[in-house]
């Protein structure tokens, strides 16, 4: 059974970091999630402080409003004329230092374990439940990581065609009367939602990972986005199931692994996916130059 | 103010901060590079690309030793610039997207090496994260003589090189067309950011080590439009926040240097966004209230005239 809510966690964290991935691969804002995952170590640690309890939800909370002053912030910096990628570093490290900062003065003698809070762990899911009523309806990861899919399926296929003009032309999307900025703030609320509800329950790095690998994997596969959504949800639950098993058979950790062969289904793509591999593109290539010789 | 005397006598605190001060400059040096580059977040990316480097020189030696990490973290890192350059330029895969697949795949399987470590039962592995945080208040003189030569050979690369890597930077095509060696450049300049965050890990740690690629670098970017003049403020910069954060924290409150230094270098990033000239805000702000003053001036005068006709 726990191996069931496990797998189930990896794959719904999957699906819903993919979702929103594949928008910030198009956007090339992929950095964004990695940037998140750190930034909002001084939410959870004030969070902590002024409420005093290890309490998730409060923590999650204030995880969730530095994660959207982060977003903001990088954006404030971006539109005064500093380059994206470096916007994004600015603000994550300064904010990353604040939070250590903030843990080495207040909480000396308070037991607040960072590798517990702030990268938890995929195996640890099954045993942390809640129960309704009563009634054990199932662990905490599962519901919380599935009701931010099922928020990010309806918003997503809600304003589908707006988030895929506004992603691919922005100029256009604007010259068209759709609201870029508000599109734009909404993705980006969305990111840092799944980012923070997926990172408490299963680690940092299996969120930054299912953000971008399976929909950079799914991106050399197709060039339509809706396949691409699809590609990379197939690509994800595979690589948690996969992961798993990975992980159980070489007693190692099983976020790691999951990223592992999310990582190798990347390279398999990038060698041989039959519109942009690399092998592909190699043996149109000697094709053309042979019929150039022919000729 | 005796205090303050006596931090600098302190021998220690003296390597320490000779250390910090060098490692910001040259990471400030060589992180304007990387910002024109549009390559910001390789530090980050290299830093935890060293993670799975690190784990593998332990396993293999079974020894501690600072030196293998460093020369494990230096492989594993140029094999991540390889992997990033490779994906870039062979694929429609954007930068950004190639630094974040580098960086998650190679820290995923970092982490699957140290939890066979953990299970293996090689000995004890708590020095291997020790490592990756950081701790300034432990560098040694070997870390600081280790950290100086290292600087040295970046800086006076730079300095050799600074032609070469502006027009490859500014505009590869032309650079091309001069007839250099792009592909190769492009790739050095890859190999001292290794160089950088490999000898930065040990005393600022991972995450903190791509700050002091990028925020002294933005922020000399605000002041100055000149190449040669970015690189030089930028390293001040750099060597500023080592100096201050160290300070800070050798003075007694018992803070951790790493995130000190990044908050300087943050702190003098945001007077650059207020005071710089042009680009910053104060003076926009200036330029509005001026250019608004004329307009209204102007205004007047025309209705005067408009009453004089």
């Amino acid at each position: 059974m726990s191996a069931f809510w496990i797998i189930l966690t990896g794959a719904l964290v999957a699906s819903a970091c993919g979702l929103v991935g594949c928008f910030l691969v198009l956007r090339k804002m992929a950095m964004i999630g990695d940037a998140i995952s750190h930034a909002v170590l001084p939410g959870i640690v004030i969070a902590f402080l002024i409420s005093g309890s290890r309490d998730s939800l409060v923590m999650l909370f204030g995880a969730a409003i530095i994660g959207i002053i982060t977003v903001f912030l990088i954006q404030l910096f971006t539109q005064s004329g500093v380059q994206s990628d470096a916007s994004i570093g600015v603000v994550f490290t300064a904010l990353f230092a604040v939070g250590i900062i903030l843990i080495s003065l207040y909480t000396r003698d308070i037991d607040l374990d960072l590798d517990c809070v702030l990268y938890g762990e995929i195996a640890y899911v099954p045993w942390n439940t809640i129960d309704f009523m009563g009634v054990d309806i199932g662990p905490k990861a599962v519901l919380g990581v599935g009701f931010t899919l099922f928020l990010s399926i309806i918003i997503i296929s809600l304003f589908y065609k707006q988030f895929k003009v506004c992603s691919f032309d922005p100029a256009m999307a604007a010259a068209v009367g759709i609201p870029v900025a508000l599109f734009h703030y909404l993705l980006m609320g969305l990111v840092s939602l799944t980012t923070v509800a997926s990172f408490e329950s299963v680690g940092a790095i299996l969120v930054v990972g299912m953000l971008v690998v399976p929909p950079a994997t799914a991106y050399l596969l197709t060039d339509r986005l809706s396949l691409m959504i699809i590609y990379t949800i197939i690509i994800g639950c595979f690589s948690s199931i996969l992961g798993y098993y990975l992980a159980s058979l070489l007693d190692a950790s099983i976020a790691g692994s999951m990223i592992c062969v999310a990582g190798a289904i990347f390279i398999l793509a990038l060698l041989f996916s039959p519109a942009h591999g690399v092998f592909m593109r190699k043996i149109k290539q000697n094709k053309l130059i042979k019929e150039a010789t022919l000729l | 103010m005796l205090e303050g005397i006596k931090i600098f006598l302190d021998p220690n605190t003296q390597w320490i901060l000779f250390g910090s001060m060098l490692l910001g400059l040259c990471s400030g040096v060589i992180g304007s590079f990387a910002y024109l580059r549009k390559q910001s977040l390789m530090g980050d990316a290299l830093s935890h690309a060293a993670l799975p480097g690190v784990c593998i020189a332990f396993m293999l030696t079974g020894s501690k030793s600072i030196i293998l990490f460093l020369i494990g973290a230096s492989i594993a890192g140029i094999i991540a610039t390889f992997g990033i350059g490779y994906i870039t330029r062979n694929t429609r895969i954007k930068q950004d997207s190639a630094l974040a697949i580098v960086l998650t795949v190679f820290f995923g399987l970092g982490i699957v090496l140290l939890t066979e470590i953990q299970h293996s039962g090689l000995g004890n592995q708590s020095g291997l994260d020790k490592f990756l945080f950081g701790q300034a208040a432990a560098l040694v003189l070997l870390d600081v003589f280790i950290m100086g030569i290292a600087s040295i050979l970046l800086i006076s690369i730079c300095f050799l090189l600074f032609k070469e890597f502006k027009i490859t930077s500014f505009d590869p095509e032309f650079a091309k067309g001069m007839g250099y060696p792009v592909a190769f450049l492009e790739q050095l300049i890859m190999l001292l950011i290794v160089i950088a965050v490999v000898i930065g890990i040990q005393a600022v740690g991972v995450i903190l080590m791509s700050a002091l690629l990028i925020t002294p670098a933005v922020s000399a970017r605000y002041w100055t439009d000149k190449l040669s003049a970015m690189v030089i403020l930028s390293g001040i910069f750099g060597g500023l926040s080592g100096f201050v954060g160290t300070l800070i924290s050798a003075s007694g409150n018992n803070l951790p240097t790493g995130p000190l230094i990044v908050l300087a270098a943050t702190a003098l990033f945001i007077l650059s966004v207020i005071f710089a000239p042009r680009r910053g805000i104060l003076s926009k702000f200036l330029v509005h209230i001026l250019a608004r003053r004329t307009l209204k001036m102007s205004k007047l005068e025309i209705k005067r005239k408009e009453r004089t006709v």
